[in-house]
């Protein structure tokens, strides 16, 4: 008896059990290959035979009804026979198309090398969509055809078309050392940097080969890795802050460009910082100018400064690839000042300030989620700051609105649990302090918008967490009794909110409903190519574009390092914003600038252009024409490169 | 040469009837061992072991020939297997008449040279075009309902013993190596492996479902792990049909699977077998194993699995034995008159004075002749032409430019990422001077870059070339068009991904082998497909030209790898004997051998002379998937996907180092221009250089491990890592040195 045909006349009805089949044979030999490296797991041997089910329902598809258990069992032997055999020489052609993910077109190819019709119209890119459903004790996968309205397909404007290949040329490693580039990997890995900041000891043990290449591409010189080569015993590992001419001039770009006046340029700046993975060595640099950044323009009454400060930081923290942990210390002063300041602007009744410290107060929040342990505790220690500051506050009631005002959003922002500990029981006393102040005789404008800002925060914050945490019904004399001045507005906003919730708890359970399986499209599916869009929208509004300077001191980082006058700094400028001071300032600070990097760099830089240029030598005519030129132009705006790259 | 004809001809049925007889993997061996001189008509090399199972295959060969009418085939079959076996005078155009598969049959006596391409041409008139029928008739043999012939060969089976007692004898004989002494057991566990296959199948064969499966199951854990690939095929298989049509374990059936074990280990499992009169076991080691029994110590465990893994044991030691040729060949004598004011005007001072005795050197160098060089017209090889000397002198040129690199002077990467390929870029290679990239895709398609400024141009059409002035000294420049100017050029007409990609040396060809079944020539001067060479009715893996040209060698799923020259649309030679799919060939720097690395995990180096097999390499547990010859022709690397590099010497057919470091496949592997390092790139995202100076000298050869093949692999492969460098996730397949010694990788960005 001969099942072998009528197994592949099953074969269409297969593709479910294909991928199955397909993922345990790649796990399989992931287990290999992790098998191999231990010696002594061993994978299981797989005998997995398809449920005689299958069989029944796929006969029964095909119009075979009534097949016996035996034939069912005896087919399905043989059914899963073939499948491993096909998904096995499956894998050959997937080895050869160098990839590690099986395709529905190596099965084709296997299907063909056997002389078996391939399966037609499973040409998907990246996953097959099927569907699986239960019921009446059956499991069924099925491949789900929708019916497509021509006129939509054809109304539908044409996607873009998927770019062609090309050819990128990058240098991966020069003379043994890879360049921290944005096409190379990340020097060192968020792992790395934090085993040095942790354990400084462990990060470089001698003899680590491994380690050892990874070190090299940080720049260390060739002597130093020559030394570890000889097995030489360095007790703690001496870091080098050397930064190259490209990262130097990267540096001053994104610099001038956070806290310049134009906002494209700012925000493709700040983008760079998000996504660059070779900030590493600019870290220390960044940090020491954000926290010197910040000291200098409160007192300056900046605002705008301090919003790009702080965005910087936000973008410091949304990149994936740097471990902030090492420059906290120098971070979070800088946010908590903005938080809490008694003044941040020159105008404390026009500038909105206000969105500056809820916008720290967020940071200050993401910081404490991703950065608290419980060594550090910074999460205890920043509420145990803000308590304190509002204690005082409490205590005294000259304390300006506007640090209350930065307490409370900095509390509120670490979560209900705090709010409801530290913020719940003082809103009496608070709504007392701002009907004082709102029905009181008029003592001036600045401290009725601050309590007016307050109140609106309270209402905000505390009504979420009221709704959550009070029961039902909301009794406008109990708010009032529980919470005094402000309890009937508390008591609105806590209905309000409640409606809200229930419209969202609404929309949440339509969701369940819809079928989230994609649409079978004709659209040409464009993976992994775009690049990471547009910039990012600024998340806090706008400030008047003023005319203003940073102001600088030299930065001294914490760790010794080459001397500081390397490094861009600008001329300092009296606090006072005329115009014509700025435009003065302006022109001044340029040809500082050019004066500085001229005399600063020369030394590093003439010893990389040498290198340039022995490199061109030894590289030069016979072989491609290098990128060399674009090798140096890619470093000062990576992010340009990045979108390409990505 | 009687016998490598023979086995050649048995090849040929055999890929018709689709392998499923497979006499080859033994038939060849024996062929290949039988003589290096090999002009000798030494008769039928397998005479000795020609009874029984061999005797059967040839009957079912002639069965099978028989039914297709095959008949004059069947006489030549007939005449060649008869004792006399004196068939060196049948004439090759005879049995390529027959249409047994329309492959011209040019085996040919290898002594003089010249024979290897006018019995081309003789053959190729008379032959039939390379057509469908090997396919067809492929089809319907493996498609049959029942397949006497098969059964024929699987019958050696059929003798049986109780299989209840199977588990007892394997557990008898697993307690018996456990309890001997240490220095053997080693040894003799290497028993266990072939034995266990053979008895799961002699189960499986006999119908014992459940008793094969109890087996599989209570016994496969013991095996090596580096078998598990080969007990997941064996574990899929537990019915009788199943058999039929699995290649693998026919083959593994047919073709003795090879162990050595010293004389003292041999005689004590003797001894205990025969005691305890355990005839199963015995019975399969005599007819199923071959074990090659040296005199000497038994080797330890690591040195064993070492050389263990491939699918059929170890090579033999003698098949290691022939000597290979693998000095390069003289660099002909170019009359250059180099423009020395040029070069002066060009470097400062100083330079030129160092340049002229390395230029002599050189030149002394190249006019000795290199003990273990082949003769220059062993294999005959294409006249320079006049650009190719051009080619030469500027190759010398840049030579004496190129930096010297050491693990203190390691080399730069420029690496060449393909954007937006879409997961579906197959193979890559470079030109020898760098200035062309290559890709095929699988999409079918193949692209050329130009990597210089230079841009592609195509040559004018017929028409506007008879309007060019031929006299014109820029001749050569008024024949390209300028309109087709382009940074790059894709060469429409494969129908299936292109796994294989190779450019001639004289930058003028383009070979590209594809899941089609065919290898393409490309011309870089037209952009246009050439010639189309059918042969391969599976998918070609891997193609790569001669170093000097002319010649290319392709592999494929076939298990056959064929020798081309371009200018016959059929193959020259065919080199037959690997177990599974030939997964990546090249050519040995002196064109005169060929490497082919399988998936049955061995490599094989193949005399292009005399088709014999001359080399075969154990030791690799994966697929192997790159290769590389160290630029003096004395060393091998081999990367494979079990993610280490072994290097070789060829002369002595030797492992002599193993590079650990790599965590999945190795795609690319090559030797630094002047061999001191080793650049290997693979499908974990990184390239690593390693010192193969070192690796080199640390192996000591001493006459005795020279002789019998055991070597001490020292641990060092972190001591030789020189450096490691990760793409950010682009797995590398194609690594290249510049003659300047810069190393050029690529692979596709695979976000």
């Amino acid at each position: 008896m001969s099942y072998r045909s009528l197994a592949f006349e099953l074969f269409p009805f297969l593709p479910p059990l294909f991928v199955s089949e397909e993922q345990r044979l790649l796990h399989v030999r992931y287990e290999h290959y992790t098998s191999t490296m231990a010696e002594e797991r061993r994978p299981k041997q797989c005998t997995v035979v398809l449920p005689t089910e299958s069989m029944k329902a796929m006969a029964e598809s095909i119009g075979v009804g009534q097949l016996q258990e035996e034939s069912c069992a005896a087919l399905s032997e043989e059914v899963s026979y073939r499948i491993k055999e096909i998904a096995q020489d499956a894998l050959k052609f997937m080895h050869h198309g160098k990839r590690c993910k099986l395709t529905t077109s190596d099965i084709d190819y296997a299907l063909k090398l056997k002389n078996v019709e391939p399966l037609y119209g499973f040409q998907s890119q990246e996953f097959i969509p099927f569907r699986f459903a239960s019921g009446g004790g059956r499991e069924l996968h099925f491949y789900e055809e929708k019916e497509v309205d021509l006129s939509d397909i054809i109304n539908t404007p044409l996607p873009r078309v998927p770019l062609d290949v090309s050819l990128k040329a990058h240098w991966l490693s020069i003379e043994g050392v890879q360049p921290a580039i944005p096409e190379n990997p990340p020097p060192a890995p968020k792992e790395q940097q934090k085993t040095e900041s942790t354990e400084p000891l462990k990060a470089v043990k001698p003899g680590q080969e491994e380690e050892g290449s990874t070190q090299k591409g940080q720049g260390a010189t060739s002597a130093e890795a020559k030394g570890k080569k000889d097995g030489l015993m360095r007790m703690k590992p001496r870091s080098t802050h050397e930064l190259s001419v490209e990262q130097q001039l990267y540096y001053k770009e994104i610099t001038e460009a956070c806290v310049g006046s134009c906002e494209a340029k700012r925000a493709e700046a700040l983008q760079s910082i998000a996504t660059d993975p070779g900030l590493y060595q600019m870290l220390p640099r960044f940090s020491t100018f954000i926290s010197e950044g910040v000291r200098v323009n409160v007192v300056q009454n900046n605002l705008a400064l301090l919003i790009y400060l702080m965005r910087m930081v936000k973008a410091l923290m949304d990149n994936p690839t740097l471990y902030l942990e090492k420059y906290l210390h120098e971070l979070i002063p800088a946010v908590v000042t903005c938080i809490v300041s008694k003044q941040l602007c020159l105008r404390p009744d026009v500038d909105n300030h206000w969105a500056l410290r809820d916008f720290a107060a967020r940071l200050m929040a993401q910081s404490c989620k991703t950065f608290s342990t419980t060594t550090n505790n910074i999460q205890s220690r920043i509420t145990k700051t803000f308590t304190k500051v509002y204690n005082n506050c409490w205590l005294d009631d000259k304390t300006q609105w506007t640090t209350r005002y930065g307490c409370i959003a900095g509390l509120s922002e670490l979560g209900p649990d705090v709010i409801k500990t530290l913020i719940l029981p003082r809103l009496t006393v608070e709504g007392a302090r701002i009907k004082a102040v709102s029905d009181g005789p008029v003592v001036s404008n600045i401290d009725k918008i601050g309590a007016d800002h307050v109140q609106n925060l309270l209402l905000k914050h505390c009504a979420s967490v009221i709704a959550k945490a009070c029961p039902l019904p909301d009794n406008v004399e109990q708010y009032r009794a529980d919470y005094g001045y402000l309890g009937p507005m508390l008591c609105s906003h806590v209905v309000k909110a409640r409606a809200q919730a229930a419209l969202q708890a609404q929309q949440v359970n339509r969701t369940t409903l819809t079928i989230t399986q994609p649409r079978p499209t004709l659209t040409v599916s464009q993976s992994g190519i775009g690049g990471s869009g547009g910039s990012r929208t600024p998340s806090i509004i706008k400030v008047p574009s003023s005319l203003t300077l940073m102001s600088t001191r030299p930065g001294t980082p914490t760790q010794p390092s080459p001397p500081a006058t390397k490094y861009i700094v600008m001329a300092t400028s009296s606090g006072s914003s005329s115009t014509q001071q700025v435009l003065w300032t302006a022109s001044i600070r340029k040809i500082s600038r050019t004066l500085k990097l001229s005399s600063s760099a020369v030394a590093n830089s003439a010893v990389d252009m040498m290198k340039l240029a022995l490199m061109r030598t030894a590289t030069g005519k016979g072989d491609p024409e290098l990128p060399l030129d674009k090798f140096s132009i890619r470093n000062c705006s990576p992010n340009k490169c990045l979108t390409e790259f990505k | 040469m009687a016998a490598v004809q023979d086995g050649q001809l048995n090849m040929e049925v055999e890929k018709d009837i689709k392998t499923e007889i497979t006499n080859d993997g033994s038939g060849n061996i024996n062929a290949n061992s039988s003589s290096p001189g090999s002009t000798s008509s030494g008769g039928k090399s397998k005479s000795p072991a020609g009874s029984g199972e061999d005797q059967q295959t040839l009957l079912a060969v002639l069965q099978f020939l028989k039914r297709n009418k095959l008949t004059e085939s069947v006489d030549i079959l007939r005449r060649e297997a008869g004792l006399s076996a004196d068939a060196d005078d049948s004439p090759v155009s005879d049995s390529a008449g027959a249409g047994s598969g329309g492959v011209p049959n040019v085996s040919a006596d290898g002594g003089d040279a010249n024979s290897l391409l006018s019995r081309v041409s003789i053959a190729t008139p008379v032959a039939p075009p390379a057509t469908a029928p090997p396919k067809a008739t492929g089809s319907m043999a493996s498609g049959g309902e029942d397949q006497p012939d098969v059964n024929v060969v699987l019958s050696a089976y059929s003798q049986q013993g109780d299989p209840v007692l199977y588990p007892l004898y394997y557990n008898g004989l697993k307690k018996f190596i456990e309890s001997v002494l240490d220095c053997h057991r080693a040894e003799l566990s290497q028993v266990f492996y072939p034995l266990f296959v053979h008895m799961y199948l002699e189960l499986v064969y006999n119908n014992h479902e459940n008793e094969a499966k109890q087996f599989f199951e209570k016994f496969s854990g013991d095996q090596e792990c580096y078998y598990e690939e080969d007990l997941r095929i064996l574990s899929s298989m537990s019915k009788k049909e199943h058999m039929k049509g699995n290649e693998t374990m026919l083959d593994f059936r047919t073709s003795k699977f090879v162990l050595r074990i010293s004389r003292d280990s041999y005689q004590l499992l003797k001894r205990h077998l025969q005691e305890r009169q355990n005839n199963q076991i015995w019975n399969i080691i005599q007819e199923h194993l071959y074990i090659d029994i040296f005199d000497g110590m038994p080797r330890s465990k690591s040195q064993i699995d070492a050389m263990s893994g491939s699918l059929a044991g170890e090579g033999k030691r003698d098949a290691n034995k022939a000597k290979v040729f693998y000095g390069l060949l003289k660099e002909p004598e170019i009359e250059v008159p180099l423009d020395d004011e040029d070069e002066e005007a060009e470097n400062e001072e100083g330079k030129p004075k160092k340049k002229k005795p390395k230029k002599d050197s050189m030149g002394s160098k190249s006019k000795k002749q290199d003990p273990n060089a082949p003769q220059q017209t062993r294999i005959p090889l294409p006249e320079l032409k006049d650009s190719d000397k051009l080619d030469k002198i500027m190759n010398m040129k840049e030579a004496t430019k190129k930096i010297r690199l050491s693990p203190d002077n390691l080399p730069s990467i420029c690496f060449y990422s393909f954007l937006n390929a879409y997961q579906g870029l197959t193979a890559v290679d470079f030109t020898d001077d760098s200035s062309l990239i290559a890709g095929g895709f699988a999409d079918s398609t193949v692209r050329v870059w130009s990597v210089t400024p230079k841009k592609l141009r195509r040559v004018k059409s017929a028409a506007d070339l008879s309007n060019i002035d031929k006299e014109s000294d820029d001749v050569l420049e008024r024949i390209m068009d300028e309109k087709t100017a382009s940074e790059s050029k894709i060469l429409y007409g494969h129908s299936g991904p292109v796994y294989g990609i190779s450019f001639s040396p004289d930058r003028n060809y383009l070979l590209s082998s594809s899941e089609d079944g065919t290898v393409r020539l490309w011309s870089l001067q037209t952009f246009t497909c050439l010639v189309g060479y059918k042969g391969h009715n599976y998918p070609v893996w891997d193609t790569q030209f001669s170093p000097y040209g002319y010649y290319f060698i392709s592999g494929g799923h076939d298990r056959v790898a064929r020798l081309w020259a371009t200018d016959h649309y059929q193959p020259l030679r065919m080199f037959a004997g690997h177990l599974a799919d030939i997964t990546c060939t090249l050519f040995h720097p002196n064109s005169n051998y060929v490497a082919t690395g399988s998936a049955d995990r061995t490599i094989r180096l193949w005399d292009v002379l005399t088709g014999n097999c001359v080399r075969i390499l154990t030791g690799h547990k994966g697929p192997i998937h790159s290769l590389a010859f160290s630029p003096n022709g004395k060393f091998m690397a081999s990367g494979a996907t079990d993610g280490r590099v072994l290097l070789w010497d060829v002369g002595h057919g030797l492992m002599v180092g193993e590079l650990k470091g790599h965590s999945d496949t190795i795609y690319a592997l090559k030797f630094s221009r002047d061999g001191e390092i080793l650049a290997s790139g693979s499908m974990d995202n990184t390239v690593k250089l390693w010192d193969t100076l070192k690796a080199f000298d640390d192996v000591e050869l001493d006459d005795f491990t020279a002789a019998t093949g055991h070597i001490h692999l020292p641990e060092n492969s972190q001591e030789l890592l020189l450096g490691t460098y990760m793409t950010k996730s682009t797995p590398v397949i194609h690594l290249h040195f510049t003659r300047r010694n810069l190393l050029l990788a690529a692979g596709a960005y695979n976000p």
